[in-house]
């Protein structure tokens, strides 16, 4: 517990913070140029949130408090989350109070607020969306701890920044397990980041829409904490596939400031290719039926549950 | 004698005040001002300082008695040691919540007369108490059954109703199943010594065989008792049907005693199990959790909502202990100390938040007179105590970081991650896929709790008479409140509780968990692996960041806020039909998980001129299971009672027959 650790733990946070909205603006801008329109600004996601801190905030008569301060606590867990997800350097001194099942809670604990608070003035459509969240989230929070199982179990912990470091420094070597669980988890992060095919994120036709269902009801200050949220909730899920899966190129343990500062044209790197990369996913599939979506999502469930019975069977 | 010198006689003088009380009750049966202003206050009392003495108890060694009481060569024997201990403060504990808000909530003309109520109420408690203190098989039975009787009575306090008398019955009648069982299990276990001290059972050594069958008949004993599928069809009915306190004496606690049952006989009665016992309540208790979940998931009663839930919790309380048994069989003791420590977590954890939530249905019931979510909803602005008080159980018990729920979710998640080190093939492999069995119910909590929360308290009210709903009165709130800190307190010291609860697992298996590594706010329960867990640096980590967002947005843009009735993508007539129901939202579950349920649906065609929908959801076991053995039991019934042929003559001659084949016996 250095100064040179918490300095890293707090730059994280920072990091994450203040690229969130920029990596969601890069891929909705290779989502424009994949589709042949002309990409908006890279920084449209700043411009929207400023624009919404601006405004007066307008609240349903029939709100009570717990929909005020939803947006709080779910901005509060996803900044806890991205303080437990190692992006640059594994060493994080507050990984010790929160491992990578904690993480998993957290991210529970965001969408059960954010259900509760779309359930809280009682449309029509924010219930839809609760109902609809919870069903995508019940399917995609076991297959997201299935696959954390399998990177603990190959490196003998449920600390994620241990996790890292032991599938970035041991000899390169081929999991057979991680292949099956990264499918997986690609699937859990479509679902989880409301993006196609479970969701579209462009999108507020009534009959699909999920996740912007939840937030019809926000505006201004709390629904740019929603919006920064679900941007800080999509970079998490980015570094944690990093973390697992493209590990090399982090600082490690005890490592200098140096390799911190290598470690960012690395972060960026893996961040520009992920974000068109899912852009391609999204360009190259179609929206799901809401009825379809457990299956999707059982599909990334039995992925996950195959990647462990595949790490037990050939130990690794 | 001070209680630091024997705090056995200290909890059986506890025992016999709350019994004293009890029968005060029935003196003057009429008199609500002294049942609910003294008497019930009193037992919460004894309650209190019951879950002191047994603090003390965890920590001391144990300690024996033989008491004045039972038949002339057959004393009851009582013992208190660490499992004992932590089993009654859990009794003391939750009971103290829940007599404060049963102080507020038994009003007049509710079936049974309040003083009588009393009576089973304390009968209840005290007898659940000296299950746990029981040292030898007579004393236990009779407790058990005292047990089983006074919960019969509470269960049916309003038996003018039908279907709580049926619900009643088929309790009964489960719950005599499960006692025979555990009688038969006594009965292998005292290994031919006819001594039916626990003591003598101990040091019985039983064959292989015999020891399996006694652990069998005790599993399926207790079981019953617990609701484990196929014996849980009791639990939905009878917990739902009893008053709210009732009903959290039940859920509970009550269950846990068939969970302490479990663990007295398997870990120190019967001494070293054998690993491959534990594989069965793995497999039973895995699928009691997911079938408990889903069952959960598509109720629209509140209170079966919640007894589902139970199913559930039983389901993952049990997988524990199977866990614990294979790697106490296999000599992997600290591994078996681990999973023990996340049974006996969860099921303190348990008996706070279930308590507490079915103590919130009960004040909702009281202020609405609904059990049924469809027509419920908006209470949070009607009864705000009742309903930040209730999420504060509804968010534990889906699970979520920082309360309590997590912490034993958590620890089992941490000892099924070491399953494939059992030295067994294919057992190494499939025990750790319990995990994901796991992983899906609690996830699957979460969708209950917020089905469960949001119809009730969130929304529009669906009904106009929840207008006239009124929050609880001051001891409701105190008994709630009482409860909803056991979860946060549960939930974030949580190395406190593994340090106490290591006095038990040293007891049975002779390993204690370490509670943490270096920094003392830290649990660390895994030496050898960097694992740690501190749910108050998690708390404060979120609520400074909320903090500072708060101050940080309110302080640079000050803009004001405006209330305007919804916007809902700018439809105007909104009204409470358009929200989601109970229904509704549970169908996602019945649709993805068609199989668990035997469904009957009435579907409209698009040319009825008097549209209608109706489902109705029924378990498969009941159908598949209870129906046709009831009817075995009714033709069996039938064919026996043609001997009853209503002649005197007939009679007589049933008597002469007798006796001519007694005698030829005899001769």
């Amino acid at each position: 517990m250095n100064a040179t650790a918490w300095t890293t733990q707090v730059l994280e946070v920072l990091a994450a913070l203040a690229v969130a909205p920029l990596f969601l603006g890069w891929v909705n801008m290779c989502r424009a140029w994949l589709q042949n329109r002309r990409a908006p600004s890279l920084l449209l996601p700043y411009f929207g949130i400023r624009k919404l801190f601006h405004k007066d905030a307008v609240i349903a008569e029939a709100a009570s408090p717990l929909f005020r301060a939803a947006p709080y606590v779910v901005f509060g867990a996803m900044v806890a989350a991205a303080a437990i997800i190692p992006s640059m350097g594994t060493g994080l001194p507050f990984t010790s109070a929160a491992d990578a099942i904690a993480l998993v809670g957290l991210f529970a604990v965001a969408r059960v607020f954010l259900s509760l608070a779309a359930m809280d003035i009682g449309t029509a459509f924010g219930t839809l969306g609760a109902r609809r969240e919870m069903m995508v989230g019940f399917l995609a929070e076991p297959a997201l701890l299935m696959v954390i199982f399998v990177a603990s179990l190959i490196s003998a912990t449920t600390a994620l920044p241990l996790i890292t470091e032991r599938l970035a420094t041991q000899a390169l070597g081929l999991y057979p397990s991680l292949a099956f669980t990264a499918v997986a988890f690609t699937m859990v992060l479509l679902a989880e980041n409301a993006r196609i095919p479970v969701d579209n994120p462009a999108t507020h036709l009534e009959l699909t829409m999920i996740h912007e269902a939840m937030l019809l009801e926000y505006s201004a200050r709390h629904l740019a904490l929603m919006e920064w949220a679900s941007a800080l909730k999509l970079f998490n899920y980015a570094c944690i596939g990093f973390a697992l899966f493209v590990p090399w190129g982090i600082a490690t343990g005890d490592a200098g400031p140096l390799d911190l500062v290598v470690s960012i044209p690395v972060l960026a790197g893996k961040l520009a290719v992920a974000g068109a990369w899912l852009a391609l996913i999204e360009t190259l599939s179609a929206k799901l039926r809401v009825f379809r979506a457990p299956e999707f999502l059982a599909t990334a469930f039995l992925f996950a549950v195959l990647g462990m019975l595949v790490h037990i069977l050939l130990g690794a | 004698m001070t209680v630091l010198e024997s705090p056995l006689s200290a909890c059986l003088t506890l025992l016999a005040l709350w019994l004293a009380i009890g029968f005060c009750g029935v003196l003057r049966p009429n008199s609500f001002r002294l049942i609910a202003r003294v008497l019930f206050p009193l037992g919460a009392s004894c309650g209190a300082l019951l879950a002191a003495v047994a603090a003390i108890g965890i920590v001391s060694p144990a300690e024996t008695v033989t008491l004045l009481v039972g038949l002339p060569d057959l004393p009851f024997h009582a013992r208190l040691d660490a499992l004992s201990g932590v089993f009654l403060f859990l009794l003391g504990a939750a009971s103290t919540g829940i007599s404060v808000f049963a102080a507020g909530y038994f009003r007049k003309g509710q079936g049974t007369a309040p003083g009588l109520l009393c009576l089973q109420y304390h009968l209840f408690l005290a007898a659940m108490g000296f299950v746990l203190l029981a040292d030898d098989a007579y004393g236990f039975m009779v407790a058990w059954e005292t047990m089983a009787l006074s919960s019969y009575f509470l269960v049916t306090a309003q038996h003018g109703l039908p279907e709580i008398r049926r619900a009643g019955f088929l309790y009964l009648l489960i719950a005599h199943l499960g006692a025979i069982s555990i009688l038969l299990s006594f009965g292998v276990m005292q290994g031919g010594s006819w001594q039916f001290t626990f003591d003598a059972m101990r040091a019985a050594h039983l064959a292989p065989g015999w020891a399996a069958a006694a652990f069998g008949l005790a599993l399926v004993g207790f079981g019953a008792k617990a609701g484990l599928v196929p014996l849980h069809v009791w639990l939905p009915e009878a917990h739902p049907a009893a008053p709210s306190p009732v009903s959290a004496l039940m859920s509970g606690i009550m269950l846990k005693t068939a969970v302490y049952g479990v663990l007295r006989v398997t870990f120190d009665l019967l001494g070293d199990p054998l690993w491959w016992w534990g594989l069965i309540p793995v497999a039973v208790g895995l699928g009691t959790a997911l079938f408990g979940v889903v069952f959960a998931a598509a109720q629209t009663d509140m209170k079966r909502l919640l007894a589902y839930s139970s199913v559930e919790n039983i389901g993952i309380l049990f997988t524990g202990i199977g866990l614990a048994i294979v790697f106490q069989g296999v000599g992997m003791r600290p591994l078996a100390a681990l999973a023990l420590t996340a049974v006996l977590y969860h099921a303190l954890n348990h008996a706070f938040m279930k308590s507490l939530l079915f103590l919130g249905t009960g004040a909702v019931l009281h202020a609405t007179g609904e059990r049924n979510l469809g027509r419920l909803g908006g209470l949070i602005h009607r009864m705000p105590w009742v309903a930040w008080l209730t999420l504060v159980g509804a968010l534990a018990i889906a699970g979520l970081p920082p309360l309590n729920g997590f912490v034993s979710e958590w620890l089992l998640l941490q000892s099924f991650l070491f399953a494939q080190e059992v030295p067994h093939p294919f057992v190494n492999m499939l025990l750790p896929l319990g995990a994901s069995v796991v992983a899906l119910a609690a996830a699957l909590a979460g969708y209950v709790m917020v089905k469960f929360y949001g119809v009730i308290f969130l929304g529009q009210p669906r009904e106009p008479s929840l207008a006239n709903a009124h929050d609880a009165g001051q001891l409701e709130k105190l008994g709630l409140s009482w409860l909803a800190a056991g979860c946060v307190l549960l939930g974030l010291l949580p190395v406190q509780v593994v340090r106490g609860l290591g006095h038990v697992t040293g007891q049975l298996t002779g390993h204690a968990v370490p509670a943490v590594r270096g920094w003392s706010w830290l649990l660390a329960p895994l030496p050898d692996r960097e694992v740690s867990y501190a749910p108050l640096v998690l708390l404060l980590v979120i609520i400074g960041v909320v903090a500072i967002t708060y101050f940080a947005v309110r302080g640079t843009y000050r803009r004001a806020v405006r209330r305007a009735p919804a916007w809902d993508c700018g439809f105007v007539r909104l009204d409470a039909r358009m929200q989601d129901t109970a229904e509704g939202f549970g169908q996602p579950i019945r649709h993805i998980f068609q199989s668990f349920f035997h469904m009957d649906r009435e579907l409209p065609s698009p040319f009825d001129s008097a549209p209608q929908y109706r489902v109705t959801i029924g378990d498969r076991i009941w159908i598949a299971l209870y129906e046709p053995l009831g009817a075995v039991v009714q033709r069996v019934a039938d064919a026996v009672a043609w001997l009853q042929q209503g002649r005197i003559s007939t009679y007589l001659l049933y008597s002469f027959i007798t006796l001519v084949l007694l005698l030829a016996v005899v001769l």
